[in-house]
């Protein structure tokens, strides 16, 4: 479903990512993890298109989107929430969920609802401005906007970083439904216990290189802990 | 005190244009970070184009300007954004420099076409007059004002469109990520900014004559009232251009229209030392 291919970025004269290949099959989940700074919300930027690749390939759906802008991947069926639970703060929750609604392709409301289902927690709020939400609403709310797009593919950038204990956990049990429900999921996770629940497939980066991938099964070697390890 | 009321209805109205204008530069640089120099010359193409609707028109030239104008001036900005202003997005000082020389271009080309002395649109019949000391003309242009910040309200909180405009406002990374495409939203803003100046423009030749440099007369009060009503707010703008236009008025009638421009300005500044983020304060910008 994606694959990425020898991708190559950075920022000015700066390269951050040297040569990273994945693939995400349909359904599948991949977690990709790595200490701070060695380029995971790089690669993702790159992906989605927001920073451009400087060398490799992105393929979604056998297509080279490569070139693609960030909304022309959505309307192909990717998704993305970045990193730090970014809302439109002025806008309503509901608002969030019916701009992006409103931009895609099937406009189908109950998609709306389908997004809100997944998040009920986010139904009592829908009238709030998303500026007022806590850390872990705004996270919520983050994922149902996107789910909004109907994607096939769900890339999400440390969902559960500086947000509160209880709601982790929520997040977690949502990912691991729409998981479940057959979407495929490529995740950046720096919990190794979290990234062990849910993922099929892992790799680690280190310094913008692809250092280990494999089956989930395999996270446990001491070798996996020593690339994480600070 | 005749004198503080006669002044009224003249520092509203000229409050009115000058919100009509700067609603679209905050548009534009709220959005955009775009300071457009040449949205002056929107202001210009507007009201020309009411004065060449008057061979076609008569009287009634000025009615039929508001939509001819809107669309003339919003297919400049149009234009000046696809083939100019959007290669130098996240450059203001190149953009600055830019949209300046396009307005002195502009403004030539107002010369050639149009001659350099002043021209004057005739007002339609039903405008002369007035009640009590609030000419018909000076209503009409307060009216206009209303109209415009109400449907520009109802566009940015009732309308995908606007509600897009919004999203791309508050986190343009995010709404592109999102789906949205901000190419294209930025386009429609500019297109609606640069429209507002032109119908500023068809009430401007209401209370005065055109000529080519009438952008520059108003450009930079209208930055005032951008920088005094804080970015990208609707409200601050609007408290912001009425007290602007007021204090314009008062000052040119107790002194000169030159000092008068000095004592705005020293009262802005002062202002500014007060509340450097202008009348209202938002963690992010947006229109409320
Ligand atoms: N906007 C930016 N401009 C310049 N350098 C950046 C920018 N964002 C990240 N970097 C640098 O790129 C490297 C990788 O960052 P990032 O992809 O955010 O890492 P991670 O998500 O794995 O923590 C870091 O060295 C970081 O300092
Ligand atoms: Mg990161």
């Amino acid at each position: 479903m994606l694959s990425v291919e020898g991708l190559e970025a950075g920022y000015g004269g700066a390269r951050v990512l040297f040569g990273v290949s994945l693939e995400v099959a349909a359904g599948q989940l991949v977690c990709v993890m790595g200490r701070n700074g060695v380029g995971k919300t790089t690669l993702l930027d790159t992906v989605m298109g927001v920073l451009p690749a400087t060398g490799g390939s992105v393929t979604f759906d056998g297509r080279d989107v490569t070139r693609l802008k960030p909304h022309e991947r959505v309307r192909l069926g990717m998704a993305y929430v970045p990193q730090g639970h970014d809302t439109f703060p002025q806008l309503s929750v509901l608002g969030n969920l019916q701009v992006t609604l409103e931009a895609s392709p099937h406009r189908d409301p109950a998609a709306l609802e389908a997004a809100l289902d997944a998040f009920p927690k986010l139904k009592p709020l829908l009238k709030r401005r998303a500026g007022f939400l806590s850390g872990g609403q705004q996270q919520q709310l983050a994922i149902a906007r996107a789910l909004v797009t109907r994607p096939r593919l769900l890339i999400l950038d440390e969902p559960t970083e500086g947000i509160q204990p209880s709601i982790i956990l929520e997040i977690e049990e949502a990912i691991e439904r729409l998981h479940a429900s057959g979407l495929a999921v490529l995740l950046v996770e720096q919990y190794l216990d979290l990234a062990l629940r849910l993922a099929d497939r892992f790799l680690i980066l280190d310094a913008g290189r692809v250092v280990r991938s494999g089956e989930a099964a395999e996270l446990n070697a001491p070798e996996v802990h020593r690339l994480l390890a600070v | 005190m005749e004198a503080i009321v006669n002044q009224l209805p003249i520092g509203l109205s000229i409050g009115a244009v000058l919100l009509l204008i700067a609603l679209g530069l905050t548009f534009t640089f709220g959005q955009m970070g775009v300071i457009n120099m040449a949205h002056g010359e929107f202001i210009m193409a507007g009201a020309y184009t009411a004065y060449l609707l008057q061979g076609w028109a008569g009287g009634q030239a000025v009615l039929v300007a508001l939509p001819v104008a809107f669309a003339v001036a919003g297919l400049m900005g149009l234009i000046l954004e696809r083939t100019a202003i959007r290669h130098f997005y996240g450059r203001p000082l190149d953009t600055l420099l830019l949209t300046w020389g396009v307005s002195l271009v502009l403004q030539q080309l107002a010369r050639d076409l149009f001659g350099a002395p002043n021209v004057q649109v005739q007002a339609p019949g039903w405008l002369q007059g007035g009640i009590g000391i609030m000419p018909y003309n000076r209503m009409f242009i307060l009216a206009l004002a209303i109209g415009s910040v109400v449907a520009i309200w109802a566009y940015m909180n009732r309308s995908g469109q606007g509600r897009r405009m919004q999203a791309v406002m508050q986190n343009r990374r995010l709404a592109a990520t999102s789906g949205i495409d901000t190419g294209r939203v930025d386009m429609r803003t500019f297109f609606i900014g640069s429209g507002l100046a032109g119908v500023a423009g068809v009430a401007l030749t209401l209370i005065g004559p055109v000529g080519p440099a009438l952008g520059t007369y108003y450009i930079v009060d209208a930055f005032l009232v951008v920088v005094a009503g804080g970015l990208g707010q609707l409200r601050g703008a609007v408290i912001a251009a009425a007290a602007l236009g007021l204090l314009n008025s008062y000052a040119e009638f107790w002194s000169d229209a030159s000092l008068a421009k000095v004592i705005v300005f020293g009262v802005i500044v002062a202002f500014l030392q007060f509340r450097p983020q202008g009348l209202f304060v938002v963690r992010s910008r947006a229109l409320t």
